[in-house]
């Protein structure tokens, strides 16, 4: 067969894939060289841990029906959350895709409110209108939640340009999928982000899949490089350790402040669970699973601290049982809080509370 | 006649014109590999090969406009897209290039392709993922919309939308794909486009009701049939061209009419229909049109609110109860 033959026997690559993304190696600075404050190590564990707890109790709940809609479970990807946040301002704004319980937890948002928010409550996060997908918490500078692949991409950009605008001196952070990087969206968000100079950040959390589609079966070339024709900075990081995501994100942090200049990161990472709570998974392989739970992220800061004798066994027995009870008594609360009252139906579709719906 | 389920109707349509004509392919999110996002295409792979069954990136404007151009040089293509909530990113596609470049070329291009997927909501997914697009799609002229409610009337219509010569947008819904229906055997089944079916005879009131929608509209009918009152369904399928001359018949007979439509209300399906009526059978009327249709809000999250948005028989039997003034 000639090799044009060839190419019209199919056009997306087919076959099972085994390895669908390489890992980076890990940064090897300690904390210390890293600039992380030997009080804040176990705080970055507990933001880890609480997003994971969070997240299987959120699925156990979800499988007893007590809430509805979609569930994508951010499990495997903390490091990412909780080590942007802290190499971030407070006040620095956060954007990500619809898998986006773990940034609210990381960000500050309680439990309470997120757990309210999945089972649909008023005093969810967003009010019970948004669900899963949809967390908002402005306060914290996070602005959602966003359930259309790719749309929020020139959303980040557009609060970069206010910021710049403003000169406050915050810039914008944008995550997506690597599905996500195959959207029109991505091309015109680089390029505008590169031609005004916009203080954002934007990262494709590659975790290997686009739903049942790996990588290399959904895009062409490497991803970090689509970013090389906007010269735009970029990077690869490896996103199950907390270090390196700490150390790449504080660095590309203090350029586009300084700089007034887009940067481009890509994460390397892996979800442990399916797309969502009805996806099987039998598109990957047990191996690939159990080669990067090898790297979990929580094990590999538990195994740090040990190492370097910065907490006892017992001190984080004492933070996974202090959030074991916090995210059980958010269960609660989320049951036992009140449902939207009916009139919120037709609020908050515009600013005017008396807008003449039309019937 | 087979006990199909809706998503197996589908694929059979596709099957037995991929089988046909050499010419058609698929293409969309995870129909190859994955066989399906809601295990419509499952088989396909296997069947067709990856020429025919390609799997794509999350890239609607690209396929859908590779869609288009692959049409316009000779293939047929199906478009799927995971819901039609995301085609949105790819419309320009639709509205502008499936839709006008035929007239724009003098009648020199032709687009014989489907867009389909499903439609709509599907329970609490959002106010992103919740639209119904029907009445946007048949407002621009080029395009060709169907919305089926049933097993047999999905399989038979897209085998018809197939092998339409332009593009034809393709509406399903997720909540129905599971649904059962009878489907004839018959070796080419074809329901024509643009022709509505009257599904229940009634005497008292016609209801228009496409899609799920449909499903509402029976639900009301056998409770008001307990109550006395025959209702008439009229389930117009295919939305353009709309089959008016069956439902102004039905008007004429029942002097009634009350069109229930899952969508915002401002310019949608029911409001063409009610206009329609008005126009060509305002002296049959009794009572003014009514319609059942969402709240012109967005969708909401919450299961109470969401229970709120969403159609209910009860709305329809309160319209009929007004249109034929027993409330
Ligand atoms: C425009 C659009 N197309 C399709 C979908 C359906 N969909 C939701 S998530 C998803 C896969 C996204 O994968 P990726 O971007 O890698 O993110 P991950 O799920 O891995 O976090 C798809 C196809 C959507 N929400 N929006
Ligand atoms: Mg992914």
């Amino acid at each position: 067969m000639s090799k044009k033959k060839d190419q019209v026997a199919g056009f997306t690559p087919t076959g099972v894939v085994y390895k669908t993304t390489d890992l980076p190696k890990a940064t090897r600075k300690s904390h210390k060289s890293l600039g992380i404050k030997e009080e804040d190590l176990l705080g970055l564990y507990e933001s880890m841990y609480k997003q994971r707890r969070f997240e299987e109790r959120a699925a156990q709940q979800y499988q007893k029906g007590k809430f509805g809609g979609f569930l994508h479970l951010y499990i495997g990807q903390e490091a990412l959350s909780t080590g942007v946040v802290h190499a971030l301002n407070q006040d620095d704004d956060i954007i990500t895709a619809y898998r986006c319980h773990g940034w609210a937890l990381a960000r500050g948002t309680s439990a309470n409110a997120c757990m309210s928010e999945l089972f649909g409550k008023v005093d969810g996060c967003s009010r019970g209108k948004g669900g899963s997908m949809h967390f908002f918490d402005l306060e914290n500078h996070f602005w959602g939640g966003h359930a259309i692949v790719g749309a929020h991409l020139p959303l980040a950009a557009g609060l970069a340009f206010a910021n710049k605008y403003n000169d406050n001196d915050r810039i914008a952070t944008c995550f997506f999928g690597d599905g996500a990087i195959d959207q029109g969206s991505v091309n015109e968000s680089f390029n505008l982000a590169a031609l005004w100079n916009l203080p954002v950040i934007f990262v494709v959390e590659n975790n290997g899949y686009s739903m049942g589609t790996a990588v290399n079966r959904h895009t062409a070339g490497e991803l970090v490089e689509r970013a090389a024709p906007y010269n735009m900075k970029r990077d690869v990081v490896n996103g199950m350790d907390l270090f390196s995501v700490i150390e790449k994100f504080s660095e590309a942090a203090e350029y586009v402040r300084n700089e007034q200049k887009p940067y481009f990161m890509e994460v390397r990472t892996y979800r442990y669970r399916g797309h969502s709570m009805s996806d099987p998974g039998n598109y990957r392989t047990k191996e690939e699973l159990e080669e990067f739970r090898a790297n979990d992220p929580i094990e590999r800061l538990k195994s740090y601290l040990f190492d370097k004798e910065l907490a006892t066994d017992d001190d984080l027995k004492e933070i996974e049982d202090r959030l074991e009870q916090e995210i059980l008594d958010a269960v609660d609360f989320a049951e036992n809080a009140e449902l939207p009252p009916a009139e919120d139906l037709y609020k908050h579709v515009y600013v005017e509370d008396d807008f003449p719906y039309h019937v | 006649m087979a006990e199909l389920q809706f998503r197996e109707a589908i694929r059979e349509a596709l099957n037995e014109e991929m089988r046909r004509d050499e010419s058609i392919v698929i293409m969309g999110e995870e129909v190859a590999e994955y066989n399906g996002a809601y295990k419509v295409t499952q088989g396909m792979l296997d069947e067709f090969g990856s020429k025919r069954v390609i799997d794509t990136p999350i890239s609607e404007l690209g396929f859908a406009g590779i869609g288009v151009g692959a049409a316009m040089n000779g293939l047929r293509p199906i478009i799927e897209f995971m819901t039609f909530n995301f085609a949105l990113v790819g419309i320009d596609q639709i509205l502008n290039n499936a839709a006008k470049l035929r007239y724009m070329s003098g009648g020199q291009i032709s687009i014989p392709m489907v867009f389909r997927g499903p439609n709509a909501g599907a329970g609490q997914l959002g106010a992103t993922h919740s639209v119904s697009y029907e009445s946007l799609y048949a407002h621009y002229p080029g395009l060709k919309v169907m919305y089926p409610s049933e097993p047999g009337d999905a399989k038979g219509m897209l085998k018809t939308a197939i092998r339409d010569n332009n593009p034809v947008i393709f509406l399903e819904s997720e909540q129905m794909y599971g649904m059962k229906g009878y489907v004839p055997d018959e070796e080419d089944y074809i329901i024509p486009m643009g022709k509505a079916k009257i599904k229940r005879e009634g005497t008292d009131v016609t209801l228009v009701a496409h899609g799920k929608a449909y499903h509402v509209a029976v639900q009301a009918a056998q409770q008001l049939a307990k109550d006395g009152i025959e209702c008439e369904i009229i389930d117009p399928r295919t939305i353009k061209p709309f089959d008016m001359e069956t439902v102004i018949e039905s008007v004429k007979k029942t002097n009634r009419c009350v069109v229930v439509d899952e969508s915002h209300p401002f310019g949608g399906i029911a409001s063409e229909v009610g206009f329609q009526i008005q126009r060509d059978a305002f002296d049959y009327l009794d009572a003014p049109v009514l319609r059942v249709c969402l709240p012109d809000v967005p969708a909401p999250f919450a299961k109470n609110l969401y229970d709120l948005w969403f159609l209910d028989k009860k709305q329809v039997i309160d319209a009929v109860n007004t249109v034929t003034y027993r409330n």
